[in-house]
């Protein structure tokens, strides 16, 4: 389980965090949701830690990130599995050494027992016998599938996911949406999901923080979203004129 | 001013965290095998193509100004080797691949900065800096070195070539390329050319890694590791000169 307290963040001038306040379940998929510059990146970029100095406390477990010492701070990260909105996978990599590099860079392994585990990943993903390929030779659900493949390789605690849908067609988005939800309830694992698609929030969303101009103005349930009465919630959620015409329906 | 204070402040600290023990030696062993092939033998051809011409013009036209009947004709080989040793082959070489490996690192590091690479790295606990950087570095320092000697020997090959065309003879001017060896010169251009092997990597390393935004931003750090790699080494090569010539 992971708890946000109190935390704000400031750039210059600017507050883009305001004192948000939050908990992610552990075995669930837990969604933050939110406007174009609400504030979702920088938590996330808090959360992983890529975002150092801010207010507040995040405790993983109970414990606070700020105080680990480097050997805590470094068996703290190899419990993270991050998928990024690009893939972020190495260019001069292939497939198999980029799912690869986290073993090969924490585990003392042998290589077959390393590329085991890598094709169980890959077929994991549906990816089986595309080891040799580049990154530029994948489609970009491809390549996000093989991020989420070097994501769980390390098998973390917690996956983050940042706009993991972001350029893909609907029926990949799809695709990719079903894999972080299997993942999630398979390995048990506390999943975050920075997301702007709200196919997302209906499919996959267990838990759903809003953040809206840097405060975490809603929380809750999928099935109690829908229902809401917050007004700059059901403004972002039904800004489609399909949803619109859904919420009439309902 | 400020800037530029800024950027002594978060060139140390960059240098601070590159300047560790590797986490994994494969790893490390792995990318300095692909530095030395992307820094060293990538720039072979190019280095090889230039020491050659310029050699064989420095030749010509210092033959062109002795045309003087008292001085004689081997100082022509003479003054074309010291030319090479002392300020061509090291210092232009560095300039030459302040631009062409320079311009490489920093597209490089600030292409993974842009598309998150070096993020997915931070996350993984992954010292990014160490893990890009410090390969590049120890592979500049090996490999420049041995592209200086490699120019300094085709240099003095062009220069004959061209000493041929303006009646140069070749006893004349392998006489004068012998004529009052100092090899302490050839050291001398070694140790400047470690540093700028340096200069370039870490300067171009750091232009790189902290590029911002996106495909514009990575053309700025090229651009701008190039300046100033290239402004550091006239500098540093005016400091070593006289530190250690004099």
């Amino acid at each position: 389980m992971i708890e946000v307290k109190n935390v704000s963040k400031k750039f210059g001038d600017t507050h883009v965090l305001k004192n948000v306040s939050c908990c992610f379940e552990k075995g669930k998929t837990n969604l933050i949701i939110g406007e174009s510059g609400a504030g979702k990146t920088t938590l996330i970029k808090i959360l992983v830690g890529l975002q150092k100095e801010y207010q507040g406390k995040v405790l993983f477990n109970g414990e606070d990130v700020k105080r680990m010492n480097n050997k805590e701070t470094r068996r703290f990260r190899q419990e993270i599995g991050m998928l990024f909105q690009g893939g972020a996978l190495y260019d001069y990599m292939s497939v198999e050494e980029n799912i690869m590099f986290p073993l090969t860079m924490f585990t003392d392994k042998r290589e077959d027992e390393m590329l085991e585990r890598v094709n169980f990943c890959l077929e994991r993903v549906n990816l089986q016998g595309k080891n040799n390929l580049l990154p530029s030779e994948l489609s970009g659900g491809m390549k996000k599938r093989v991020a989420i493949a070097r994501a769980i390789v390390m098998q973390p605690k917690y996956l983050f996911c940042d706009e993991p849908n972001s350029g893909l067609d609907p029926k990949t988005a799809i695709l990719i949406d079903d894999l972080i939800q299997e993942i999630t309830q398979e390995y048990d694992i506390t999943t975050i999901v920075n997301t702007h698609d709200m196919n997302s929030v209906i499919q996959i969303g267990d838990n759903i923080s809003f953040i809206h101009k840097g405060e975490l103005w809603w929380k809750g349930y999928k099935e109690d979203l829908i229902k809401s009465e917050n007004e700059e919630l059901s403004e972002f959620v039904f800004a489609s004129k399909l949803f619109k015409k859904l919420k009439k329906l309902s | 001013m400020l800037k530029l204070f800024k950027h002594f402040g978060l060139y140390f600290i960059m240098m601070q965290k590159v300047i560790s023990v590797p986490e994994k030696w494969n790893a490390f062993r792995r990318q300095l095998l692909l530095e030395l092939e992307k820094i060293g033998l990538n720039s072979i051809g190019i280095v090889l193509f230039i020491s050659f011409f310029v050699g064989g013009v420095v030749c010509i036209q210092t033959a062109l100004n002795l045309e003087n009947p008292l001085i004689p004709k081997y100082i022509i080989g003479l003054a074309s080797r010291d030319s090479l040793i002392l300020e061509f082959s090291p210092t232009m070489i560095s300039l030459i691949l302040a631009g062409k490996v320079g311009s490489s690192i920093a597209s490089e590091i600030g292409s993974m900065r842009v598309s998150e690479q070096i993020d997915a790295l931070e996350i993984m606990g992954v010292n990014s800096a160490s893990f890009l950087i410090l390969p590049k570095i120890i592979a500049s320092l090996f490999f420049f070195p041995v592209l200086v000697i490699l120019s300094m020997g085709i240099g003095m090959i062009g220069a004959w070539v061209g000493g041929l065309s303006v009646d140069v003879t070749t006893t004349g001017f392998i006489y004068g390329l012998r004529y009052e060896f100092i090899s302490f010169y050839v050291i001398y251009a070694i140790i400047k050319t470690i540093f700028f092997a340096f200069i370039v990597s870490s300067i171009s390393s750091y232009f790189g890694y902290h590029a911002k935004g996106g495909a514009i931003s990575v053309g700025k750090s090229s651009t701008e590791a190039v300046v100033y790699s290239s402004i550091v080494i006239l500098v540093f090569n005016f400091i070593l000169t006289k530190i250690i010539l004099t």
